[in-house]
């Protein structure tokens, strides 16, 4: 066991911290303009593509760097690492594990370049943690692929210019074997958009609906029939959850900074000892995540293979969010019925609480995974 | 960085658990805890032979000097196995000796530890129950060269069974006018009472010292600046109960998940409805955290002094909970058997009882966080 880090990747945390005095947003949040100069001072340092191969145009950052990059990022309240999230984490290794020299040709230099912005479709109105059983159908015609279908809570889909998608052209073979992905222009005739406004009142996702949407099969990522296999692969590249837990302790120096404006009974809400203890709680499991992760990152070093600990550290993230944005709402009292930055908050935490599958769902993939119990 | 236990600690980790489930497994846990002595004098003198005993005691004194990262490994297992014994109270007692004890007094009292002949236990809390500087009533009366000791200590783990203890005691008025005396079983004066326990593998007791004489050689450090040393006794002790509630948790569960797949209610197993599997996930969530809290807090005790007091009571706060709530949840995944002498659930939870508020509960730990992070 050893928390040291190297010389060499201390000196990387010193570049990191300097990149980030010269071009962190001065506006939080950061206005759209600040946001561009971000990502294109980003792309410019190399690290958009940050943990892709050099080969493929990326930085070849180590896992230890990247855990060291989003770390001080997170820290100092840092945007996202480039605008397109899904393309760059998701979208771009999948194409470089699996794609033609002329997909990678076409889409790499793109996403490096933080000219493109990709959604992803894998939920459809009726198929949501049951991923598996999607029925969105693409149908060979000689050289082309026609789409017929529908899918869902596709964030972003509304700006993006791709779209990452699991179509289903077997319906005959298993469950997993008919599936295959493909990457699909957004601008195709008979693709369809709709927002589905979420319950904060902001339009992130929508459903989009694709009716005779043709499109060449040299849109086909991997073979026909392994889809389900690209999708594994794509979301193993999950979050540990290191950079979530540096997130939650500037949420948590919030909290407290809450706690203390807070008057009961004419003394600060921070002296009462159980709003402190709640607050001390917090900063334990928010440690536990952080620690979690970092275990994870050891296994990930040591070429383990990796068990469920995306699922433990999704939980220990929700728990903390409801617990968190609860005192928050308990602090503010009778103005929590009030609009405001927390009790915004205290809607829209909801969303990455049951985005990438519900507590329930982590809890199921647990207890059928690890702890052997039968399935459902 | 490296967050993962090295191949020789997964060998020790190996060899402990052969001997716990050779020699003491749960049917032979309640034959021992049924006794008087509450633990197997052979079995303890198999650990010492087995160097367990001394893992972390340095070699010159007969240990193997190692460090927490590797006791971390002998206090699950053993906390999995619920193994009685006066280990922990042991371990302690040495450590605290070893940090504190000149040259004569190691070479005196720490290879006894280390061999297995000799049980050692620190005596601190008094009927106030405060863990602090404060709670240190026991009255010390300066006597020649040594000191004349009168008061009563409370909740001295494994009181009973220990051949010495390392006693602290008020030499004045200031709150660190605080000493510390090694004492031994026979010495005239001394007394002890065993408390009952709801947990019978794990045994307290209270000291009585009635005009107890101690020498000036019985003294660890100088008097009057004993809190240092308290304090990081406090830390260890706290770490040490967390890598037991690790192992206990983890056993609670696996024999509750194994009573999930075998119990047949509606046609299936109990283990098939999610009003009984998240329950169970939820305990391993807790038990995978408090294991990368608990690591670390070793780690910090064996290298980074500045992380200690955070690491720990970050650790044991969320072990005094975790464990409480795995024992009662285990309970009533159970049902009714869980409810009967007979089935083993019980055991892990009366663990949970001397577990919680040993070395300070999460309320205790929570208040420390809240104070080292300036809020």
């Amino acid at each position: 066991m050893d928390f040291h880090f190297t010389k060499a990747e201390e000196a990387f945390r010193a570049e990191v911290r300097s990149f980030l005095d010269a071009n962190l947003p001065a506006s939080d949040p950061p206005t759209e303009a600040e946001l561009r100069a971000w990502n294109h001072a980003l792309g410019e340092k190399g690290w958009l593509g940050f943990h892709w191969p050099k080969e493929h145009g990326g930085y070849g950052g180590t896992l230890i760097e990247q855990f060291i990059l989003k770390e001080e990022c997170s820290a100092r309240r840092a945007p996202p690492l480039g605008s397109d999230f899904m393309g760059l984490t998701w979208v771009g290794p999948s194409i470089i594990m699996h794609g033609t020299e002329a997909q990678q040709q076409k889409f790499l230099p793109e996403l490096l370049a933080g000219d493109s912005v990709w959604c992803t479709g894998y939920s459809e109105p009726d198929i949501g943690s049951d991923l598996a059983g999607l029925q969105c159908r693409a149908t060979r015609d000689g050289d082309e692929y026609v789409i017929n279908g529908s899918k869902i809570w596709t964030t972003l889909a509304h700006k993006a210019k791709y779209i990452f998608m699991m179509v289903r052209t077997d319906p005959g073979a298993s469950k997993y074997k008919g599936i295959t992905c493909l990457l699909v222009s957004m601008d195709r005739p008979g693709i369809e958009v709709r927002p589905i406004p979420a319950l904060t009142g902001v339009h992130s996702f929508n459903q989009v609906f694709f009716n005779d949407v043709r499109v060449p099969v040299d849109s086909r990522l991997g073979e026909e029939g392994q889809g389900w296999m690209v999708v594994v692969r794509a979301l193993a590249n999950e979050r540990s959850g290191i950079s979530e837990a540096t997130e939650k302790l500037r949420h948590l120096d919030d909290l407290i900074a809450l706690a203390r404006e807070t008057r009961r009974g004419g003394r600060p809400a921070s002296e009462d000892a159980a709003v402190r203890r709640a607050l001390a709680g917090f900063q334990a499991k928010i440690s536990a995540m952080r620690l979690n992760g970092m275990r994870y990152l050891t296994k990930q070093l040591r070429g383990e293979p990796a068990g469920t600990e995306t699922s433990v550290n999704k939980l220990v993230r929700g728990q903390l969010e409801h617990e968190m944005w609860n005192l928050s709402n308990a602090l503010l009292g009778s103005s929590a019925q009030h609009e405001g930055k927390w009790q915004t908050g205290s809607l829209g935490y909801h969303g990455t609480v049951i985005g990438g599958g519900t507590p329930n769902i982590q809890r199921n993939i647990i207890s059928e995974r690890i702890l052997g119990l039968p399935k459902d | 960085m490296n967050f993962g236990f090295s191949e020789e600690q997964d060998l020790l980790r190996d060899q402990v658990r052969k001997f716990l489930d050779r020699n003491c497994p749960l049917d032979r846990v309640r034959e021992i805890a049924a006794t008087p002595e509450g633990y197997s004098p052979d079995h303890w003198k198999l650990l010492g032979e087995l160097g367990f005993l001394g893992l972390i005691l340095p070699e010159e004194y007969g240990g193997a000097g190692l460090g927490w990262t590797d006791l971390v490994v002998l206090l699950e297992e053993t906390g999995r196995s619920l193994f009685p014994s006066p280990l922990l109270s042991t371990v302690l007692a040495g450590a605290l000796l070893s940090d504190a004890g000149d040259a004569a007094q190691k070479s005196r009292w720490l290879p006894g530890l280390a061999a297995g002949t000799t049980v050692a236990t620190v005596a601190l809390l008094e009927a106030d129950d405060l863990l602090a500087a404060e709670g240190v009533q026991l009255r010390a009366v300066a006597d020649g060269s040594g000191f004349v000791l009168n008061g009563e200590k409370c909740f001295v783990v494994d009181a009973d069974f220990a051949d010495l203890y390392v006693v602290a005691f008020r030499s004045g008025d200031a709150p660190d006018d605080l000493g510390l005396a090694v004492i031994e079983r026979d010495t005239p004066g001394l007394s002890v009472v065993p408390t009952p326990t709801l947990d019978r593998t794990k045994r307290v007791g209270s000291l009585r010292l009635d005009g107890v004489r101690i020498g000036s050689d019985a003294l660890l450090g100088r008097v009057g600046s004993a809190w240092p040393a308290i304090a990081a006794h406090l830390d260890r002790g706290a770490a040490a109960v967390t890598a037991e509630a690790v192992g206990t948790i983890e056993g609670v569960l696996d024999l509750t998940v194994q009573f999930a797949k075998d119990r047949v209610q509606f046609g299936q197993p109990i283990g098939h409805f999610q009003g009984v599997k998240h329950p169970l996930a939820e305990i391993y969530v807790d038990l995978e955290s408090l294991k990368s809290l608990t690591y670390y807090a070793a780690w910090a005790l064996d290298e980074s002094p500045d992380h200690v007091a955070l690491a720990v009571s970050e650790a044991k706060a969320f072990g005094a909970q975790a464990i409480t709530r795995a024992g009662i949840d285990a309970i009533q995944l159970h049902g009714a058997v869980g409810y009967t002498a007979e089935y083993d659930v019980q055991l892990y939870l009366k663990r949970s009882k001397w577990s919680r508020p040993l070395f300070g509960d999460e309320d205790y730990h929570y208040d420390r966080i809240a104070r080292l992070g300036g809020y």
